[in-house]
């Protein structure tokens, strides 16, 4: 492991024919830039390119422009077999016609690996699993989690320089699920193999990734920390996609190194004290957003960006209750941890209820109109 | 009033339908051992044993085979021995090669995409709905305008001039096995996930190993089905191979339809009952053998 990035894609490009004859780029000029040892997550729904761009770091595909570098080497057309990076399937793809100890010993097989290594190796891996025992059983005998993580154990034996996994949880329960994501978060910070992991799901994203790229329509949106995906979206497709959020059209009314000043003709009233991101200008057209949690419901009145408004609606959900409100023609959705145990109804808003809403300027964000 | 109680209809139909289908084969089986020369009606089993055979008019009445008589008839007669090795050997050198054929032609379908696939697939359909016997006389022409042309133009004669035999009819039992083959592997292929294959090559396994350790044994099933399929078609056709056979490439089937045209003897009987049990014992070891597949 030498070279800088485990894996690298430069100006990748993926077209595929559509069954009308049209031309569709899968993945759009994409490049990243994953590191050796980190735990890298594709986030997006499906069609956004995630999968597609997987597979061509697999093998499974090639990319139509661009190139995959693995440990620096450029892997051109080489097929999988050739590849040192192995791959854990969504549907586990596991072989039904061998067993739990045939299937993790196929890989070492083709290596030409002697039997008493091959079952050195298997015995430590279906450790690491937690399988052991399990040797003699068919996939089919196994339940979904034991199946998942022989898939997971197979692609380690090998001990590739990258593990793929394409949503190697989608088919659990919730529960099962969070339990794996903490376990393969574990299992990859023990090995120190670098991941490469493909999901749908934000949140378990979040739970694993060192780093995340925010995919949609084949490209990039927002690579970064999970922290500052989620806390500095680079757009409104970002800010959108992860978590929830509450958007204002607006204009830069005035632009300075310390803060931006935003119209909000809605409400017809300006907010001051916005952080300012790069690339605004001034006048310009800007969307402007705030998170749910964020916003607070108080009679005080901490700072000039507090507004009038009305409840419509709560939601107890248990750990949360969602208070939507009304500000002059506009939703804003409102986030309240149920930090205090209450059973009366009574204590909760009420609709029609008026409340004062204060909007920390540090927590709004100004982000270019799409 | 209980929902699951059988109705009466659903119940005499099902009794009728079994009558029907099996009533014809329990009394063909029953005449392999009629004491009768005549088969026409059933004088009883030849009850006792003896040196020779002894006859009172055209009832067996003792044989050294006792109530098998007509199977050790049948055993001694070297134009049914000989039948039934050439439907044997047509049988298995058709089935393995319209196997094999087969597989090929529904891998490709299935994970290819080319201009005349639509066409390649609606093509597997003509053999099968086309009248046997149209197909038959087709097959005669073409293989007769084919040896003219080719013992005219080589000059052939005598023994080396190419005819009608074994290869043709087995040629002939390629043709119309290879599409039903493809349609059953094809129906197998379905459910293949392509998963399984890069998972292969994934783990290292280069084109050839992948088919050989995982698509092989994955569609084995569905190949075994085929091929069992291809075996009976091969083994009871009658009209195809009453056009392409020749000298000496005589099967079971032409050679019980020659028999008919003499006289009915309970030999004929046997010979059928050997053949039901064998193909019965066939489907019944193909059935055991996927029903051991399906639990593990």
């Amino acid at each position: 492991m030498t070279a800088e990035f485990a894996v690298e894609l430069r100006d990748v490009v993926k077209k595929f024919i559509t069954p009308e004859g049209n031309s569709l780029n899968a993945v759009d000029h994409v490049t990243m830039q994953i590191k050796n040892g980190e735990f890298f997550s594709m986030l997006g729904s499906s069609g956004c390119g995630k999968t597609t761009s997987l597979r061509m770091i697999a093998g499974f595909e090639w990319p139509t422009e661009g190139e995959v570098y693995i440990e620096g080497k450029a892997m051109g057309h080489l097929p999988p077999f050739q590849r040192k990076v192995n791959t854990v399937f969504q549907s586990y793809a596991l072989f039904q016609h061998l067993t739990v100890f045939q299937n993790i010993a196929f890989g070492l097989e083709m290596e030409g690996a002697d039997k008493s290594e091959i079952e050195k190796r298997v015995k430590h891996v279906l450790e690491m699993v937690q399988l052991t025992g399990m040797e003699r059983r068919k996939p089919k005998q196994l339940s979904g989690g034991q199946q998942q993580r022989v898939a997971v154990a197979r692609a380690l034996v090998k001990v590739p320089d990258v593990l793929l996994l394409d949503e190697p949880l989608g088919a659990l329960d919730l529960k099962l699920r969070k339990e794996m994501q903490l376990e393969l978060k574990a299992l990859q910070q023990q090995l120190g193999i670098t991941f490469v992991y493909v999901t749908h799901d934000q949140e378990e994203a979040m739970t694993m990734s060192d780093r995340i790229a925010v995919m949609s329509k084949g490209k990039v949106q927002q690579m970064g920390h999970p922290v500052e995906i989620y806390e500095r979206p680079a757009n409104k497709f970002v800010a959108d996609f992860i978590g929830e959020s509450n958007f204002l059209d607006g204009k830069i009314k005035s632009l300075s190194k310390e803060e931006a000043v935003v119209f909000i003709p809605a409400w017809n009233t300006e907010i001051t004290g916005l952080p300012v991101s790069p690339g605004l200008v001034n006048g310009e057209e800007v969307t402007v957003s705030i998170r749910p949690e964020k916003v607070l419901i108080s009679d005080q009145t901490l700072n000039q960006n507090s507004f009038k408004g009305k409840v419509t609606n709560t939601v107890y959900i248990g750990t949360d209750t969602h208070v939507y409100t009304d500000v002059m023609g506009k939703r804003v959705k409102v986030l309240e941890q149920n930090r205090i145990s209450r059973l009366d109804p009574g204590s909760f808003y009420t609709i029609g209820q008026d409340v004062n809403l204060v909007m920390m300027f540090e927590n709004v964000l100004v982000l270019k109109k799409e | 009033m209980n929902p699951h109680r059988r109705h009466p209809f659903i119940f005499s139909s099902a009794i009728l339908v079994y009558i029907f289908l099996y009533a014809p084969i329990i009394v063909l089986i029953l005449f392999s051992f009629n004491a009768s020369r005549a088969n026409i009606t059933f004088e009883g089993f030849i009850p006792t044993f003896s040196e020779r055979t002894v006859m009172e008019g055209s009832v067996v009445k003792a044989s050294p085979c006792g109530p098998f008589h007509w199977f050790c008839e049948l055993a001694k007669d070297d134009d049914v021995i000989e039948a039934a090795g050439n439907t044997l050997t047509i049988a298995f050198i058709s089935t393995l090669i319209s196997t094999i054929i087969g597989t090929m032609a529904a891998l490709a379908l299935q994970r290819y995409e080319f201009k005349l696939k639509p066409f390649s697939q609606l093509s597997l359909y003509i053999p099968i709905v086309i009248p046997e016997i149209v197909m038959g006389i087709g097959i005669l022409t073409l293989f007769s305008q084919l040896f003219g042309v080719i013992n005219n133009g080589l000059g052939l004669s005598g023994d080396s001039r190419l005819s009608m035999g074994i290869s043709t009819v087995i040629v002939s039992h390629i043709a119309f096995s290879v599409p039903f083959v493809t349609l059953v592997v094809q129906a197998r292929l379905q459910g293949f996930d392509k998963s399984y294959e890069e998972a292969a090559m994934d783990l290292g396994a280069n084109e050839w190993t992948t088919f050989r350790r995982v698509t092989f044994p994955m569609i084995l099933p569905g190949v075994l089905s085929g091929g069992l399929l291809a075996f009976t078609l091969s083994l009871d056709d009658f009209v195809i191979t009453f056009f392409t056979n020749g000298p000496g490439s005589t099967t079971l089937p032409i050679y019980v339809y020659g028999l008919l045209r003499r006289i009915i003897t309970p030999q004929v009987n046997a010979l059928s009952t050997v053949w039901i049990l064998t193909i019965f014992s066939a489907v019944l070891l193909l059935q055991w053998v996927q029903s051991r597949e399906a639990k593990h």
